[in-house]
């Protein structure tokens, strides 16, 4: 594998990023940039209540007031259902939502909005609309939701894929293999744990924005900051009715998105406004309603029960999870089964798995895609259980996971049994460092001196915790992506494609994989990207799919090309396209050499002049799991309960590595955030369902100064399925943080925390829940 | 009402409303890489430098500054190009999706200003106030640090 990496010239280098010049010198890259004149500026009406029903709404004031071009509510706008989740079609989510409903089921659902002239009138004017609610009880927890005699939330009777609606049950998910029960039975060594996961926010500093226009031919143009234009533009079609080809969205530079920009939230009403009106129209979240109205991330509860032999061999794994949704299902069903189908295959020993899971709704903010997606919640669960195992074991935490975790050429059950929403694709896994990533990060990490050195007997505790963690790479038979490339008459080639840069790099990481195959450097690529009159179909951004998925559709297009351009080489030159290669811009003859402008000037003027391009489709029929080992060391305050992460590390085998320096920045920045996530993040509530910290200043995510030192380990991997041996990155960091913390704090101070965000309140709390337990004890021995 | 600014060196006019921040002004006269990223001061994405130290632009009224001179990210390069500031944040991979990318590099310049040869910690200190959600601070914090030692060095590109 390492000979095959050694060959690459473009892949493994950090090129930069090709729209870094832009991106470093301000220029108006973002959706939210440029402004088309005469556009008009759209406010939104959301819920002051949790639940309850619009008796009536009264909008002559608010159409009378000046500026005011277009009010929409439920009266004049679309009844039929839909998902905002943007997932291929048909979506795996309920069809659950209206534009604007009768019904509003959380503080912040939308009511209305209203397009003005300036967005203070716009806003003026929403606050002039009058509504007649008849409020309802709210669900404002898993435990209320599920009890019996519950108010329920989605009772109009035309939801689509709702499981139980009656009951507030969205959907369930099951998967076994083996008896687990029997399994825990036969076990030597048992334990069990419940954690509880908080409302998160993945609070992108670019808010969602979008720009809506009628073309000169009366073609809908969205300019959105959209992370699935190709559903976006399916979505918005079929609410607004239109033919898709009626619709076109460009998705620009895009500020973040960590998957709340994976659904469908503003698009449909700037474009609703742009065809009542025919002008151009903005719609931009304020920070608050990114809060309030956008998407988090799942709260989940999570039961897990392991059996292993006196040996440490896991026997059974059972894990039982309940998700709440919030008001509607987005995302619901597939994030739960994520929750399993990302953490379970890992311990692939165990011949006994269970998983069970269950999706409730809740009148609370509506939980969607986020970084990780569930299986961020079920590391947790497991990688804290699997921490108290080797603790009853005696066994190193290490060496607990170097028994157990899959390898090559292995397979789990668990990959067949859950898949999206159905049933997975079975796969053998075809590349696997997480030994290695564990070896190395437990060598660079100190990890053996670390976990000896004793805690300390003062009111600042030492301690470190590891856990290990997969992900996936896309999703498996369902997804495709496309690539178009054509080659100018200069010999550079412009990639066409459809997926969707974040701000990741992916666009650069496309151009080094077509470049590394097409013998050029970066500076004959081009690449447009995310256009959906321009380029081919992708997916989009999500299920850590662009490098493995995307990057496979360039690198066959690639291919494809290249033959195209050795055939005509092989005129050129007298001879036959076989043992002929293009290597730094030009091909060898057996007498002499030509350069990609020389073909490429042929293929426009001849003779015999032909474009050349072409066009591949890529469908993984497996999602090769990256692997990570995340290693933390914290400092607890025994006095005041607060947690310090005083250093992190994260040994990740993603594959071949395209760009070094972005690809650790996506391990760091995951890291980061699951850092925020493990201590800090939190949206709270009132007791009547309104979020309290709707801010960046009291919802806190980590600023420069509250991280410890991350550092990433690149390990050497080589993925026979993905583009030049690649798998992916982008999601696998984010699970590392919780874990590891917690397993750390456990080490350092004996507590078990199963409740993040580690507030030093929740933390002290459970060090004197423990000191009175210890003392209690001692009590007891003594007499 | 109108005032009179300073914007990149070049002098412009602007009409404005009396409650009107700096960010929607200079936002509307077309200098967007002043990001909007909260409107209330926490994130940091807005800053810019008034009258050579950096603020917060959605924190200060417009009707305040008549005369005052600003300064964007879009007036930072030179005519040898890139500041060092925006070379070593494009080459370091610092820049994920760009956003956070103007205020960090106003705020880092404000930042050298005094502290030419910053130890990290007073690089992570001063960007206290301006968020990133993509990089994990680790690659902004190690570009700036370069651009300190090229500036030092009497680099501007």
């Amino acid at each position: 594998m390492t000979e095959e990496r050694n060959k690459f010239t473009v892949v493994g280098v950090s090129e930069r990023k090709l729209d870094g010049r832009a991106l470093v010198t301000g220029a108006p890259v973002f959706a939210g940039d440029v402004t088309p004149p005469g556009a008009v500026h759209i406010a939104l009406l959301t819920s002051p209540v949790a639940h309850a029903r619009i008796r009536s709404i009264d909008t002559s004031a608010a159409e009378a007031h000046p500026g005011v071009v277009c009010v929409l509510t439920h009266t004049n706008t679309p009844e039929m259902r839909y998902t905002t989740a943007g997932q291929g079609h048909p979506e795996p989510s309920p069809y659950d939502t209206r534009m604007f409903d009768t019904k509003v089921r959380f503080v912040g659902d939308r009511v209305a909005a209203v397009a003005a002239e300036t967005l203070q009138a716009a806003r003026d004017a929403a606050a002039r609309i009058t509504v007649d609610f008849e409020e309802l009880p709210p669900v404002l927890s898993i435990d209320a939701a599920l009890a019996p005699g519950a108010p329920v939330i989605h009772d109009e009777g035309d939801s689509l894929d709702v499981f139980d609606a009656a009951h507030n049950i969205v959907s369930v998910v099951a998967a076994r293999s083996g008896d687990v029960a029997a399994g825990l039975a036969e076990s030597a060594v048992t334990v069990e744990t419940t954690i509880e996961t908080q409302y998160a926010q993945h609070a992108p500093l670019e808010p969602h924005v979008v720009v809506t226009h009628l073309d000169p031919n009366g073609r809908l143009v969205i300019v959105s900051s959209t992370q699935v234009p190709f559903h976006v533009r399916r979505i918005v079609a079929r609410l607004l009715e239109l033919p898709i080809h009626r619709v076109r969205v460009i998705k620009p530079r895009l500020g973040g998105g960590f998957g709340v920009k994976q659904e469908v939230l503003i698009e449909d009403v700037a474009a609703m406004v742009t065809l009542r009106t025919g002008r151009p129209a903005r719609f931009e979240y304020t920070r608050e309603q990114e809060f309030v109205s956008a998407r988090t991330r799942h709260p989940m509860r999570i039961k897990v029960r392991l059996g292993a032999k006196a040996d440490g061999t896991l026997h059974a794994i059972d894990m039982q999870a309940i998700s709440n949704t919030g008001a509607y299902g987005a995302h619901g069903l597939t994030v739960l089964s994520n929750t399993g189908s990302k953490t379970l295959p890992l311990y692939n020993k165990a011949p006994h798995v269970s998983f069970d899971g269950r999706v409730v709704y809740t009148t609370l903010p509506v939980a969607g895609a986020y970084r990780g997606y569930g299986g961020t919640q079920g590391s947790f669960a497991l990688e804290t259980a699997m921490d108290d195992l080797a603790d009853k074991l005696g066994l190193d935490p290490v060496v607990l996971r170097q028994r157990n975790h899959i390898r090559i050429g292995e397979t789990s059950p668990i990959f067949e049994e859950l898949g999206e929403g159905r049933k997975g694709a079975p796969q053998i896994i075809t590349s696997c460092a997480l030994g290695e990533c564990l070896l190395q990060g437990a060598e660079r990490f100190n990890w053996i001196a670390r976990r000896a050195r004793h805690p300390g007997n003062g009111p600042i505790r030492r301690g470190v915790g590891m856990s290990v963690h997969m992900q996936g790479s896309g999703i498996a038979l369902i997804d495709m992506a496309a690539a178009t490339i054509r080659m100018n008459d200069d010999g550079s080639f412009h990639l066409l494609t459809g997926s969707t840069d974040l701000g990741t790099g992916s666009d650069t990481v496309m151009a080094q994989i077509a470049a590394e195959v097409l013998g050029v450097g970066m500076d004959s690529m081009l690449v447009t990207a995310a256009d959906t009159d321009l380029t081919p179909f992708d997916k989009g951004a999500y299920a850590s799919s662009t490098t493995y998925v995307s990057g496979r559709a360039v690198e066959l297009a690639a291919r494809k090309v290249r033959e195209q351009i050795l055939a005509v080489a092989a005129v050129m030159l007298d001879t036959t396209p076989d043992g002929l290669a293009i290597v730094g811009g030009q091909i060898e003859g057996p007498h002499r050499v030509v350069s990609l402008a020389e073909i490429g000037r042929r293929s426009y003027y001849g003779p015999d002049p032909a474009q050349i391009a072409a066009s591949a489709s890529f469908v993984p029929e497996a999602s090769p799991p990256p692997f990570m080992a995340a290693f933390a060391e914290v400092e607890v305050d025994v006095e005041t309960g607060l947690i310090r992460v005083t250093d992190f590390l994260a040994a990740v085998d993603c594959g071949t590595v395209v760009n070094p320096l972005m690809t650790e920045g996506q391990v760091e920045g995951a890291i980061a955030n699951g850092i925020g996530y493990a201590l800090t993040e939190e949206m709270q509530f009132t007791l009547r369902g309104r979020v309290k910290n709707p801010d960046l200043a009291r919802y806190k995510i980590p600023g420069a100064a509250d991280l410890p030192p991350i550092t990433v380990i690149l390990v050497d991997s080589y993925e026979p399925t993905g583009p030049m041996g690649a798998k992916s990155v982008a999601e696998i960091g984010i699970n590392g943080p919780l874990p590891a913390i917690a397993n750390a704090v456990h080490h350092a101070a004996g507590i078990r925390l199963t409740r993040p965000p580690f507030s030093p309140e929740k933390v002290w709390r459970e060090l004197r829940k423990s000191a009175v337990a210890s003392q209690q004890s001692s009590a007891g021995k003594a007499t | 009402m109108k005032i009179t600014l300073t914007i990149d060196g070049k002098p412009s006019e602007a009409t404005i409303d009396p409650g009107e921040c700096l960010m929607d002004v200079l936002r509307r006269l077309g200098h967007t890489s002043v990001k909007n990223g909260c409107d209330r001061g926490d994130c940091g994405s807005c800053a810019v430098l008034l009258d050579g130290r950096a603020v917060n632009a959605c924190l200060v009224f417009a009707a305040q500054l008549d005369g005052a001179a600003i300064t964007t990210v879009e007036g930072l390069e030179g005519p040898g190009g890139l500041h060092p500031l925006q070379f070593t944040a494009l080459d370091g991979g610092a820049v994920q999706c760009g956003f956070c990318t103007p205020g960090i590099l106003m705020t880092a310049l404000d930042l050298l200003t005094d502290h030419p040869d910053p130890t990290e910690a007073e690089v992570r200190r001063a960007l206290a106030g301006s968020y990133c959600r993509c990089t994990g601070y680790v690659k902004p914090v190690a570009a700036i640090l370069t651009a300190a030692a090229l500036l030092r060095d009497g680099r501007r590109d």
